[in-house]
Order: C-alpha cells, then sequence, then structure tokens
C-alpha cells in the first residue's frame, strides 16, 4: 500500500478534477478510477454565475483534496495560492506548481524549490511537481517536500513518459514517493510509468476529454494496477541478442 | 459605501461585515474564501470584520484543476 506523510492509499492513480463537460461526468470518471486523491484549483469567483460550484459533486469524505497552485508563475504567487487554499478547507495537501512559460507549462525549478522551502516550514505537506531532473529530486526532497512529481511530458501533451531516463534515475535514488504527473496520455503510457517503479501517477486531460471519460478511467486504473503488479513481480531483463523461448536441445531429428 | 469585490464595483451599508457581502452576493460562506485588502481571512472573521469604503475582496474558491 502507498503510504505519503504517513496517509495510506490503495489507489496509485490520482486524478485531476478539469477539463470535464460536467460535474456529473466528472463525479462519475472519479468514481470509476477508484482515486482518493484529487487535484483542484483555485480561482476567483465568476459573480455574473457564482452557482456554478462544481466541487459541491465531490464528497470530501470519500477523497482528499489536493489543491494546487497551478497559474502561479514565482514562489511568492505560489505562496499566495497555497495559504488561500489552506484557508478554503484545503487542509495541509498542496500539489505545488510554479510555471511561468504558458506556452510550455514547464516549471520553474528555483522557484519551486523556494516554495517548497517556505511552505514546509509553514507546516504544508507540498508535493512539488517539477522537471524530470534527479538532483533537482533530491533537493525538493531535502527541503521536505513529502513526495516529488516528475513530469512524463508537459501538462496536457498526452505523450507519454518523454523523460523516461530522468524518471528511472529519479525512482533508484528517491526516499520519498514519486508521482509521475503531466502528459500521460495513454493507459500504456501509466503502465509504463508504474513498471518503471513510480509510486503512483496522476491523470487529469487523458480521462476527462476521452470520449467516454468513465470508460476511460477505468481503463487508466486497470493499467496502474497492471504496471505495479510487473514491477513487483519483476520484469525478465531486456538484451539485444535473441533467446529462444523453446528448448534448442532435441532438434537432431530434423537434420 | 463602495467595495471592490473580484474587480467589481459593489454598493454595501456603511459598516457591513463580510457576510453581509457574501449574502449580497448569493455566495455560501462555506464554499469561498475571502482576502480582504491582502490579508486572508478565517471563515470565523467573515462575521466580525467589517468592511471599509474602498475595501478590495477576493473571492475564490476550488474549482476543477489538475
Amino acid at each position: 500500500m502507498l503510504t505519503i506523510a504517513g496517509r495510506k492509499f490503495r489507489s496509485r492513480l490520482f486524478g485531476g478534477t478539469g477539463k470535464f463537460s460536467s460535474p456529473e461526468v466528472m463525479k462519475e470518471a472519479l468514481e470509476a478510477s477508484g482515486c482518493e486523491m484529487v487535484t483542484v484549483a483555485l480561482r476567483r469567483i465568476d459573480l455574473n454565475n457564482p452557482a456554478d460550484d462544481i466541487m459541491s459533486v465531490l464528497d470530501r469524505d470519500r477523497y482528499l483534496f489536493l489543491p494546487n497552485t497551478s497559474g502561479a508563475r514565482d514562489a511568492a504567487e505560489a505562496i499566495r495560492l497555497a495559504r488561500l487554499a489552506r484557508a478554503s478547507g484545503g487542509g495541509e495537501w498542496l500539489k505545488l506548481e510554479v510555471t511561468p512559460d504558458p506556452r510550455t507549462l514547464l516549471p520553474d525549478p528555483i522557484e519551486t524549490l523556494k516554495a517548497t522551502e517556505e511552505l514546509v516550514k509553514e507546516g504544508f505537506k507540498v508535493l512539488p511537481y517539477m522537471n524530470a531532473d534527479p538532483i533537482l529530486a533530491l533537493r525538493l526532497q531535502d527541503a521536505g517536500a513529502v513526495a516529488v512529481m516528475p513530469l512524463g511530458s508537459p501538462i496536457g501533451t498526452n505523450q507519454g513518459v518523454l523523460t523516461r531516463f530522468q524518471v528511472e534515475i529519479i525512482i533508484s535514488q528517491a526516499q520519498v514517493p514519486v508521482i509521475v504527473d503531466a502528459g500521460l496520455g495513454a493507459p500504456s503510457h501509466v503502465a509504463e510509468a508504474m513498471e518503471m517503479g513510480a509510486d503512483a501517477v496522476l491523470v487529469n486531460t487523458a480521462i476527462a476529454v476521452a470520449g467516454d471519460p468513465v470508460r476511460m478511467a477505468r481503463a487508466f486504473a486497470m493499467a496502474v494496477e497492471a504496471g505495479r503488479i510487473a514491477y513487483e513481480a519483476g520484469l525478465g531483463a531486456v538484451s539485444k541478442d535473441a533467446a529462444a523461448s523453446s528448448p534448442e536441445d532435441g532438434l537432431g531429428f530434423l537434420r | 459605501m463602495k467595495v471592490f469585490c473580484n474587480g467589481q464595483e459593489q454598493e454595501l451599508t456603511p459598516g457591513a461585515w463580510v457576510t453581509d457581502c457574501l449574502n449580497t452576493l448569493g455566495l455560501d460562506p462555506l464554499s469561498v474564501v475571502v482576502e480582504c485588502d491582502g490579508k486572508i481571512l478565517t471563515r470565523e472573521e467573515y462575521a466580525s470584520h467589517e468592511l471599509q469604503d474602498g475595501s478590495v475582496l477576493e473571492l475564490i474558491r476550488f474549482v476543477g484543476g489538475g
């Protein structure tokens, strides 16, 4: 069972709540995914449409809310969002995101580290979204992050684990759980991450924008489970040369 | 008096509390976090924090996100 900051999770799939076509579809898809932790964002209320509160459909007893700091461009903005999240009743858990470039949405490593240091001091359980940099992962871990969240590929791109080499190093070194986040666009992508030994994955876009988000959520859940079981079972070694699966002896009668 | 909520001007009775402002806007205090003149308020403060003419409020809530 996965443990993060002392809390146990049966499911190793974490869900995002953005981009769903309706609150009802989101609710049903999250239920089908089996996830126990969901990310949420903070935004100004649209005063012309104040009843538009999609979070009201989510059962807070069923899901641990992981507020994110999406939209923050530097540490100061992320810290402000984190404090607002806590005041909103979001608890201490925080997915720290600092993405100054709207084109790539790649995280700023220096501002992310600065914000992690401050927010850990303030008592937050910080899960930083980070580029797949093994040294940065260690620095964030040393700063008190309760998990690290290296990206597979840029947010919302569905490109899968383009950072495989670096994520493997991060997993081999980390003392805290490694959650591969962003860009995981198909069940095969999450299976790959889990086979590599990732502790969990976070998926939003690929489920939310699927033709049938509820069935896709189920497919992702199965892939996460399959990947994890395969990792625990121990994958065979990769080799360049062929090795016959059938016995090489006993062919004398042919020639 | 006038206050500014999420950038929009809002007319309120002088001496109004944050709770009065939320009621006027039809917002459930339990689903809103309020930052008033740069200070984040706790829910308990909504009923005791008196707004001033020209106060700037940010009214924030959780929305879907990844």
